[in-house]
Parts: structure tokens; C-alpha cells; sequence
């Protein structure tokens, strides 16, 4: 049976050519699954709608799957239905302005993001960070990778079936927050990271919450490690589920822990340190096996790493100030703007022009988010505002082989890669 | 401008000068990175050179950009690694404001194909060979393309059909 009036079935309501040409494509899809025997009743062909509105999807996801039986044959995926067009605000607004922009993009790892951004400015405008900046840094973005990697774990069990795990996870998820409510005033969007430093120091009230986190985790952790390594049920769910290999995950150009679970130790803490990330002794965990469960322990082990980062981080926090002194290259300390004429000056000048990197100027920078290589291009015409500001975001990275991946997988598994390769589609859609 | 290369990339910037030195226009360094500008017809050629003889097998990136008033207006820039050598190189092309279009670099790496597409979606390039040239973002019924400059922020009125706030009466 061949599905050529898929268009004719279609009754879309809205954006039809959008439809009609998402379907076209799902037809003209070449797949090398081979054709079954057109007269079992069991391998009725069918195309299936899932999502934006799926809660599996993890956000605003759309997959079309022409499935045959139980199988699917080829899968198109949509996406753009969170698209903000962040890059066109950017190019609008000064350096400060848009931090609060990249809070929105991967909205599971705040802090990650607004270091990006951070590290990218300072590179093209030459901003020197102060020593104990680097190491808060550091701190805030672990704590972010323990944080979405916390929420991509209970809903990827969640989605294999075990509902009360995504309890246990939010629970310390919860502390993440309130450390980052104590760090950075804010529990969810946190914008802590400022251009030349951060926002403030760290308060002896959130050293203590860190200090009692980085303890009672690792037991936490052992925990989820005691309930699911050895689980029946999940193994079944996860094991040989998605599974990449080295050379495609290569080819497809996947980032993050789902190119480390395919063997690959490619981490951009590695490859091109950045803040102080040289200086702290970490492993780039791997798996070869490439499929979902080889995602779990990757990602499971990168919790603990974060942990041990955490601790060399604290060991090694340097005294001194936390944002760089130079009035033209940060805002000043809110003591100044209040009590001088020159700190309200800089201050106002700082909000009105902001920072203004020579003419000219391209720079591109990445950091290790969650998610993946996380990178800013960013040209300068010489203003305070971007001449352009691209973001390669992980999460576009990593979807676009999903929709290589899920050919020929069941369609129960569709669920459980998704949350296996855990996308944010604030980000990939931008 | 001198420029300063780490060993990895003077391997790369000596071997596509001798092997296309037609082809490369300019290398230049800007905040310690280095960008090489070639011709757009060659782009295919030169990315299966730099994926095949110097090992950058890994597409990391590739994006767009409007050079608003510029002679040759558009510019794609393609971010490839290799992991081999633990750099990463930034080629570029340009191409004109009337009709622009490059070579899809798809048959080089696969994982070209979605950022391509946003490419398009954003600028209007057109990549040749591309086997599945949709928009990415916006919804195929958009006739603009959002992140060229004259392009307002605020988005044109009207431009895309939106759902009605009350509920079906079905």
C-alpha cells in the first residue's frame, strides 16, 4: 500500500502550506527499511501526528512517523513552534541587555548560558576576569549540569514507565534551586553572570547550602545508581534504544553526552578550556555502546564529576574582588553608583551604550553546557550592539539526528529517546 | 596584518594555499581566531579537502550573515573542527544580494542539512543540492526572511496567520 494521498487525508487548518510541504517531505524521505508483505494485516502503514502539544515531547517537539505496524519507517521532525527569534533581539539590544534573553534559551541550565554569553563578550572586547569570578563561574554552571541533568533523568525515567523517580530527582533539583535563589537572588532565570565578572559574591548563606549539597548528593546519587542499574524493566526500556555509532554521531554532528555515549571524549572543558576549567582535575566520562543506556551512565557520571569539580573549586576560591574594576568595561559595585557621581555616570553609560567591542571584531567562543557545545559567534560593527550574534545551540544539534535515529525503531521507544537525548526546545528553536 | 597560527592551523592554511590558491581569497585572525575566505563556487570542493586530507571531520556550525550595504551582501560561515588536531577552523563565503545561493555542503557532512536550512529560512540563501531545502523555523506560509537587516524587529503585520482566541463552536 502506498501513502500518496496523505495530502488529500490531510485537513489542516492552519499554515497549509507549511503541512503540505512537511508531509511532501515525509514522503520523499528515502529510508532502506525493507518493504513487508502488503497483505498481512498487521503491517498497516500509517502517519502519525505527535506533538507540539505531547507532554513526551518535552516541550513544543513535532514529529510526523510514517509507521508500518509497530515500526516506524521514516520520521520528519518540526520544530520552530518556541521560536523567539533571539538573534534578531539581539542584534537590538546592548551585550547586558540580552543576558536575560539567554536565561530563555536552555531554560533547564540558566547559568551555563549566561556564562556564554559572558565569556564570548569579554573575549571580543578583551575584558580581563577577576581570578575569584572564574571559580564562581565554574561553581554555577556545575550546579546548572547537576540541575538539568536532575531533570532529564526523572523525565527519561518517567517516560520509561517509573513515575515516582521524577519525585525523588525534583526533590534535589529543589535544593539547586534554592542555592542558586541564595548565589544569585533569583531560583529559576538567574542572570547571575555579569560582562567582567558576576553579579555578586558568594554569600557565607549560599556557601553553606553548596557546602551541604556537595554532601548529601553523592549519596542521593548512589541511590538513583542502586534503583536503576541493575532495574530489569529500565535496562529493557534503554538497552540497544537509539543507538548511534561513533561514525554517525560524527556525521550527524552530535554534541554533548549523546557524541561521549557513541565513545567520543570530545568536551569543550577539554578541548578549549575556558575559565578556569585547567585547572581542575575532572574525567570526560564515556560509553561505547552508543544507545540510551550508554546516555544514562554518561550522563550519571557527569553528576559525579560535577560534584568533584564543585569541591576543587571551593578548595581552590581565591579572595578578591569578583568583577573586573574598569568602569568602561563592567558596571560598577552598586556602592559606587550609589555614592558617587562617577559610579552613576559609568552606571548610566554602561545601560545606555553598554560595552562596545572594536569595529570589526568577529569572536566565537563555546562552553560545555548539558547539553553540549554551547557556542557564541559574535560580530562587532563597533556599537553596542551585535552586528550579529549566532547561538549554536546543542539541543538543534543533537534533534536533527533524531530524526535519523528513530527510523526503524518501535514506536514505544520513540518517547524514551527523546528523553534520552534530552532536548530543550527553547533552545534549539530560539 | 601578520598573522599568528598555531602549528595545526599553518598546516591548514599552507596546504589549502598550495592546493587552491585560486580558490582562497583572504586568511585573516580576529580575536585570536582564524578565518579563511574562499571562493563560493569551490566551497564543496574545499570541505571535502578539509574533511578527507586535513582530518575536519566534525561540522560544528554553520550560520549566516547579512553584510547590509557590503558589496556582496551575504556571507556563510562553516565551523568545522578536528579533533585530531584540536583546532577548529572558520571558512567563509559570500555571495550576492540578487538570488543568493551556495553549494549545500550535505554529501560533506550530513549534519549540514539542518543548519542550512536555517540559513535559508533566515536569509533567503538558497543552497543547491540540498535534499530537503525547507524553512526550519518559521512556517512555510512566511514569505519574509526574518534576520536581514531590513527586516523590522516588531515583524510585518499580517505576515502569518495566527489562531483565533475564542474556542471551535463545534
Amino acid at each position: 500500500m502506498k501513502l500518496t494521498d496523505i495530502q488529500s487525508r490531510v485537513k489542516s487548518t492552519f499554515f497549509k502550506e507549511h503541512q503540505k510541504k512537511l508531509y511532501q517531505s515525509l514522503e520523499d524521505k528515502h529510508t532502506t527499511i525493507e518493504e513487508m508483505d502488503d497483505d498481512d494485516p498487521l503491517t498497516t502503514k500509517m502517519v502519525l501526528n505527535m506533538g507540539p502539544q505531547h507532554p513526551a515531547t518535552h516541550g513544543v517537539l513535532r514529529l510526523v512517523l510514517q509507521l508500518n505496524g509497530e515500526s516506524i519507517e521514516k520520521t520528519k521532525v518540526d520544530i520552530g513552534y518556541l521560536h523567539r527569534g533571539v538573534e534578531k533581539i539581539a542584534e537590538n539590544k546592548t551585550y547586558q541587555e540580552f543576558m536575560p534573553y539567554t536565561d530563555r534559551m536552555d531554560y533547564l541550565s540558566p547559568y551555563s548560558n549566561n556564562v556564554a554569553l559572558c565569556i564570548a563578550v569579554e573575549k571580543i572586547s578583551g575584558v580581563e576576569v577577576p581570578e575569584r569570578a572564574h571559580y564562581i563561574r565554574m561553581i554555577g554552571c556545575e550546579l546548572a549540569r547537576i540541575s538539568s541533568h536532575l531533570l532529564w533523568l526523572g523525565t527519561m525515567v518517567m517516560d520509561a514507565g517509573a513515575i515516582s523517580f521524577f519525585i525523588w530527582t525534583f526533590k534535589e533539583r529543589e535544593k539547586v534551586y534554592d542555592i542558586m535563589d541564595r548565589l544569585a537572588g533569583h531560583r529559576f532565570t538567574v542572570s547571575h553572570s555579569r560582562i567582567g565578572g558576576v553579579a555578586n559574591d558568594i554569600t557565607d548563606e549560599a556557601m553553606g547550602a553548596i557546602k551541604e549539597f556537595i554532601e548529601t548528593f553523592p549519596n542521593e546519587l548512589k541511590d538513583y545508581h542502586k534503583l536503576l542499574d541493575r532495574n530489569r524493566i529500565f535496562i529493557d526500556r534503554n538497552e540497544a534504544v537509539g543507538v548511534l555509532k561513533t561514525e554517525d554521531a560524527i556525521r550527524f554532528g552530535a554534541t554533548g553526552p549523546v557524541l561521549r555515549a557513541t565513545g567520543f571524549a570530545m568536551d569543550t572543558r577539554r578541548f578549549n578550556p575556558y575559565a578556569r576549567y585547567s585547572e581542575v582535575e575532572f574525567e570526560v566520562p564515556t560509553r561505547l555502546e552508543g544507545d540510551n543506556l550508554a546516555r544514562y551512565f554518561v550522563r550519571m557520571e557527569e553528576m559525579s564529576e560535577s560534584i568533584r569539580i564543585i569541591r576543587q573549586c571551593l578548595d581552590k576560591l581565591p579572595k578578591g574582588p569578583v568583577r573586573t574594576d574598569n568602569a568602561k568595561q563592567a558596571y560598577p559595585s552598586k556602592d559606587e553608583v550609589y555614592y558617587s557621581m562617577e559610579g552613576m555616570i559609568h552606571d548610566f553609560m554602561m545601560t545606555d551604550t553598554g560595552i562596545c567591542p572594536p569595529e570589526g571584531a568577529e569572536t566565537y567562543s563555546a562552553v560545555e553546557s548539558p547539553k553540549g557545545e554551547l557556542g557564541y559567534y559574535i560580530q562587532s560593527d563597533g556599537t553596542g550592539h551585535p552586528w550579529r550574534l549566532k547561538i549554536n545551540a546543542p539541543s538543534f544539534t543533537n534533534l536533527q539526528i533524531l530524526e535519523n535515529m528513530l527510523d526503524g525503531e518501535m514506536l514505544a521507544d520513540t518517547v524514551v529517546i527523546i528523553g534520552g537525548m534530552d532536548p530543550v526546545l527553547g533552545e534549539a528553536d530560539k | 596584518m601578520s598573522l599568528e597560527l598555531s602549528e595545526p592551523l599553518q598546516r591548514v592554511v599552507d596546504a589549502l594555499s598550495e592546493k587552491f590558491s585560486k580558490e582562497v581569497i583572504e586568511v585573516y585572525q580576529s580575536t585570536g581566531i582564524t578565518f579563511i575566505r574562499v571562493d563560493a563556487d569551490s566551497i564543496v570542493k574545499i570541505c571535502y579537502f578539509m574533511k578527507d586530507e586535513l582530518e575536519y571531520i566534525y561540522l560544528s556550525d554553520l550560520f549566516g550573515i547579512d553584510r547590509y550595504t557590503s558589496e556582496e551582501r551575504f556571507e556563510v560561515v562553516y565551523n568545522m573542527i578536528s579533533f585530531k588536531e584540536g583546532s577548529r577552523v572558520f571558512l567563509k563565503v559570500r555571495c550576492e544580494e540578487e538570488n543568493p545561493e551556495v553549494d549545500s555542503v550535505y554529501e560533506v557532512w550530513p549534519s549540514a542539512s539542518w543548519n542550512e536550512r536555517e540559513v535559508y529560512d533566515m536569509f533567503g540563501i538558497h543552497f543547491r543540492n540540498h535534499p530537503d531545502l525547507r524553512r526550519i523555523f518559521m512556517p512555510e506560509d512566511f514569505r519574509y526572511f526574518p534576520l536581514r537587516k531590513e527586516f523590522p524587529l516588531l515583524g510585518i503585520p499580517g505576515s502569518i496567520e495566527l489562531p483565533g482566541t475564542t474556542p471551535d463552536t463545534e
